[in-house]
């Protein structure tokens, strides 16, 4: 009897507990509100120009590379970049830019994408070079020409290009200029 | 047993390497194949030559059959981010989240903080939004104060001889077929794409930018 009744006055003591909690919330202003963009967000990816990461990054350091800001790159991946392009052709000396290999790789560890704001925008178009990157621009085959083609870019010809010179699908003249998917 | 663990351990590391290729897609073990993966960006002067346009593609590879189901992560902050003073650092963000079926835009402005962390600034910059274009319907873009916006599935722009150049690093092939074969073709991506005036991102000649994506902690 006793016991019961202290479990009763726990009980209500709880119910009160809950009760009054329940009241508390209902201080928050209610009714139509928008969406909600609290919140704190982390770095998870990052890119600037194509297949960077993907090229000269080896697989211990993709991770670190994509939470490294821009302007901490150069200190912590242009020297392993050297080390990624002389693997990769171990006669580089340099390339069409007539860039070395300290040069080029300085160049790429960096990893932002340089857009003109007053001129033709392209990776590549066989005059104008890194001024943006358009839809169509034959991104993989400008680095591979830059990696492995030489001064000349006539090294190394089966390896300077891939082939594949164009999209599957044909891109809009308007916004928003991708194709419709598949 | 050697043999296979040895056999296995090759697989693995062939995979990897194999994988681990493409414009960015899939480019690293934490966000390969996830909703923050980013497969590409692009920047290049507008239709109107007054206007530059920035494109982020997310979550790679999708197949038609699954494009009607992929969906943006309403965890995940797409940045823009804009050099204007060829530091490498960023002076001005476009930040892109969606939220119910919109993708909604801030910017651009000036973050908040530099570094790998940011909030959504949607108490202080000009925040616009468009309707996620589904599957299958016409493109939806929403135009306010001289920029447009999109967001939705779009065939994936990106194109290479993906395989080849796996075999290639591998050591199974020593050049490129030719013609070669477009491992993108077909395949599909979340695509987020941005038109504004070029006054709006900077006065010099050119500008830096690259695109971040983060999760929400």
């Amino acid at each position: 009897m006793k016991f019961n009744n202290i479990k009763l006055a726990a009980i209500a003591l709880l119910v009160s507990f809950s009760a009054y909690n329940c009241s508390d919330d209902d201080d928050t202003p209610t009714g139509p509100t928008g969406p909600n963009f609290t919140g704190t967000y982390a770095q998870e990816d990052q890119m600037g120009r194509p297949a960077i990461n993907t090229v000269f990054v080896d697989m211990e350091d993709k991770d670190a590379f994509n939470t490294t800001i821009p302007s901490n790159q150069n200190a912590a991946f242009q020297s392993k970049f050297e080390a990624k392009l002389l693997a990769l052709n171990p006669g580089y000396t340099t390339n069409a830019l007539t860039w070395d290999a300290p040069t080029f790789t300085g160049a790429l560890a960096t990893d932002v994408l340089t857009v003109s704001l007053t001129g033709t925008t392209t990776f590549f178009d066989g005059t104008n070079v890194l001024t943006g990157r358009a839809l169509a621009d034959d991104v993989i085959s400008t680095e591979l020409l830059l990696i492995f083609g030489g001064p000349m870019g006539t090294d190394n010809p089966g390896l300077s290009d891939d082939n594949v010179d164009s999209n599957d699908k044909a891109f809009l003249t308007s916004f928003p200029y991708l194709a419709t998917p598949h | 047993m050697k043999k296979s663990k040895i056999l296995i351990g090759a697989a693995v590391l062939t995979i990897a390497g194999f994988f681990a290729i493409a414009a960015d897609h899939i480019d690293a073990p934490a966000v390969a194949g996830g909703t923050s993966d980013i497969t590409d960006i692009y920047a290049f002067q507008g239709e109107d030559n007054n206007n530059i346009v920035f494109v982020a593609n997310v979550q790679g590879l999708i197949s038609p059959a699954d494009t009607d189901a992929a969906a943006f992560d309403e965890n995940v902050l797409i940045e823009f981010n804009i050099d204007n003073d060829l530091d490498a650092v960023a002076d001005l963000v476009i930040q892109a989240t969606p939220r119910d079926g919109k993708m909604y835009f801030f910017g651009p402005i000036a973050p908040s903080q530099s570094g790998l962390n940011s909030t959504i600034l949607s108490s202080s910059a000009t925040m616009n939004d468009v309707d996620i274009t589904a599957y299958g319907a016409n493109a939806i873009v929403e135009t306010n104060n001289g920029m447009s916006f999109f967001a939705g599935p779009r065939d994936d722009p990106f194109f290479m001889d993906f395989f080849r150049y796996g075999d290639i690093i591998a050591g199974d092939e020593t050049m490129f077929s030719d013609p070669g074969t477009d491992t993108f073709a077909g395949t599909n991506v979340m695509s987020i794409v941005v038109e504004l005036p070029k006054a709006m991102v900077g006065s010099g000649d050119s500008v830096n930018i690259w695109v971040e994506s983060k999760r929400k902690q």
